[in-house]
């Protein structure tokens, strides 16, 4: 692999608390990875287990109630955390944009689609009115909307779920950021359009050079589109392998559980497989277990689980795990 | 293909539902002859001092009401001054009430309640407690003491109904921003850059602006006959200025007649009040078509 040396985006010992009224939400507890420039990084997970949290923190976007930030989230060697409110309004949708689940609200139902592409150009790179549409119409080609000028007039209640996502997509592209985070960009649709957006996503990221980070609980859409995974639990990093060896070699028993729970079409008989199901639910992040955080549900669980948390073991360059049996 | 904009389309829809219902047709028309008697005023009452037309003009000191005649056709009130002078110039001055009141009240409002439901934290938490200070302040006692220290005028009422008439606007924006704030597409505003004040104003004011113009409306028939209020008691307009409630005030000896003939004086009584009436009426029942038009319930979809 031909990685550059430094990481586009660092992310180190990243804290994310809610105080809310029940008390203190650790929804995201000493979680740091890397991205690299140009790779797609997978970001799986259970339900829960802070993923959207960790995306949302990185741009700052926790409000309510306010979010306490811990570490450092260092983009092209600077902390974003550091950054003033006007800081980080410049990195946002310029250097770094996101993309989420549910196209059907994501878009303003009273401005035309093409003025809320057009949006971010005009803010970010200062373009005229007249060049922001065009480039507007333009980004909406170039995500395969068929009749792009007449489409960019419309208001979204005419676009498909598909074709918002898609408008989503032109939208979060606008300004060639260098970092995309899509949070389950295609878990609100159906499964051909799932794969048009993802084959979408996979060829405009190669195309402005862009990264990306990937949250989604489908390890198939994994497999296919991620060169990394980074798998987490209860807000903290269990895991991270390159995806071959993820697939090939899961060390945690909770990666295993989640590789297990994939139904294999038409393999039953030739496998004797049965889908498995981890057992039970990530604990809350309010009462998250003593020991390590996957103890209760782990089927390989030891006495000394229950007491000690589970160091990180570094196996490779981008391969570790934090797991006693490991230790 | 064209396309049509969702608000005027809505706008439209809107339209057709406000005018199937009967008593908005009154509302509208009522308000539509008032505001052509407003616009053209000087034709139809042609100033007598054109330095002040808001001055009735008049004719003698008596202080009895005389009946409609060839010359005052709506007879004159007590001090001779014309009421169909009055009336015609006292409408003027209720949409001047109104919108001034309304205007600045709604803007403040919007504008208050917009920044404290979209900022939140303790900016929403320090405008909202003012706001509950405000509540406190009964209308009419603050506009008396304004009278009381500044002297009466009708621009004292309207300043004084202005000042408290803000916080109904500052809760009902403020509600409805709570929850437009967290919609997703003001995230992906947010995620895209956009400053504070663009997302206000491009993403969030124009789908909220409905209840701010179903109350805006029920306002100005409030402002009016609160203003008229004050000007019947002697704190508004000034002796012989063209505001009804102020021309009810100078028939207020003349309600009921001589014995024997108790309605002797109605028109006196009766034209500058029920202008106030129907200006009132026209008001409510705009707001009320309002509200049945834009209530989500009730539409379609
Ligand atoms: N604003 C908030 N206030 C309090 N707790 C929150 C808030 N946002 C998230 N949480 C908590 O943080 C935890 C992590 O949530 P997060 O949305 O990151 O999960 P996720 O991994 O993205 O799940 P999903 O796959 O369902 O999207 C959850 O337990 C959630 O209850
Ligand atoms: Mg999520």
């Amino acid at each position: 692999m031909s990685e550059p040396a430094t990481p586009l985006l660092e992310i180190k010992d990243l804290h994310t608390r809610f105080h809310t009224l029940d008390g203190t939400v650790n929804a995201v507890d000493g979680v740091d990875f890397d991205v690299y420039q140009g790779e797609t990084l997978g970001l799986v997970g259970e339900s829960g287990c802070g993923k959207s949290v960790t995306a949302l923190s990185i741009l700052q976007l926790l409000r309510c109630p306010p979010a306490e930030i811990q570490g450092r989230i260092l983009f092209e060697g600077n902390n974003l955390l550091d950054l003033d409110r006007e800081g980080i309004r410049k990195i946002r949708g310029n250097e770094i944009s996101m993309i989420f689940q549910e196209p059907m609200t994501s878009l303003n139902p009273v401005l035309r689609i093409g003025e809320q592409i057009a949006e971010a150009a005009k803010i970010h790179k200062r373009m005229t009115r007249q060049e922001a549409w065009r480039w507007a119409v333009e980004m909406l080609r170039m995500v395969q909307i068929p009749g792009p000028g007449s489409r960019s007039k419309q208001y979204p209640h005419k676009f498909s779920g598909g074709m918002r996502q898609r408008a989503m997509i032109a939208m979060a592209l606008s300004c060639n950021p260098r970092l995309i985070l899509a949070d389950e960009p295609s878990t609100a649709l159906d499964v051909t359009i799932q794969a048009q957006i993802m084959s979408l996503m996979q060829k405009l990221k190669e195309e402005f050079n862009s990264a990306i980070v990937l949250i989604t609980h489908d390890l198939g859409i994994i497999a296919e589109m991620v060169s990394r995974v980074v798998v987490m639990y209860a807000g903290k990093v269990v895991e991270e392998a390159p995806v071959k060896e993820l697939f090939k070699d899961p060390r945690h028993p909770y990666t295993q559980g989640l590789l297990g729970s994939i139904p294999v079409i038409g393999r039953k008989e030739q496998t004797g497989r049965r889908l498995q199901e981890i057992p039970g639910i990530v604990p809350s992040p309010m009462e998250t277990p003593l020991g390590c955080r996957f103890h209760p549900r782990c089927h390989k669980v030891m006495n000394r689980c229950q007491e000690q948390e589970p160091p990180m073991i570094h196996l490779a360059e981008h391969r570790r795990v934090s797991c006693l049996l490991e230790a | 293909m064209t396309q049509q904009h969702p608000r005027l389309r809505e706008f439209k829809f809107t339209l057709y539902r406000i005018f199937r219902n009967p008593s908005a047709i009154i509302g509208f028309s009522l308000l539509f002859i008032f505001a052509g008697v407003a616009l053209f005023a000087p034709q139809i009452a042609p100033p007598k001092y054109p330095h002040n037309p808001y001055l009735m003009p008049h004719k003698g000191f008596s202080p009895t009401p005389k009946p409609p005649s060839q010359t005052n056709i709506f007879g004159t009130t007590s001090g001779q001054y014309d009421i169909f002078y009055g009336v015609v110039w006292g409408t003027r001055t209720a949409f001047k009430i109104g919108m001034f009141v309304v205007g600045i009240a709604a803007f403040v409002g919007v504008t208050l309640g917009a920044v404290s439901g979209y900022l939140g934290g303790i900016v929403d938490e320090a405008l909202m407690r003012i706001t509950d200070v405000i509540w406190a302040i009964p209308t009419l006692v603050l506009a008396m003491a304004i009278i009381v220290a500044f002297g009466r005028g009708l621009d004292k009422v309207m300043i004084a109904l202005a000042l408290v008439g803000w916080r109904w606007y500052v809760r009902v924006i403020r509600s409805e921003i709570l929850t437009l704030r967290d919609q997703d597409f003001v995230q992906a505003a947010k995620i895209m850059g956009v400053s504070d004040l663009k997302i206000i104003l491009r993403h969030i004011l124009p789908n909220a602006i409905y209840p701010v113009l179903i109350m805006a409306s029920m306002d100005m028939g409030s402002m009016v006959i609160t203003a008229s209020f004050l000007s019947f008691v002697g704190l508004g307009a000034p002796k012989g200025y063209a505001d009804w409630g102020q021309m009810v005030a100078l028939a207020r000896n003349y309600i009921v007649g001589p014995p024997g003939d108790p309605l002797k004086f109605w028109y006196a009584i009766v034209i500058p009040g029920g202008c106030i009436v129907l200006f009132v009426l026209a008001w409510n029942l705009i707001g009320d078509a309002l509200r049945d038009a834009f209530d989500p319930k009730l539409r379609r979809r």
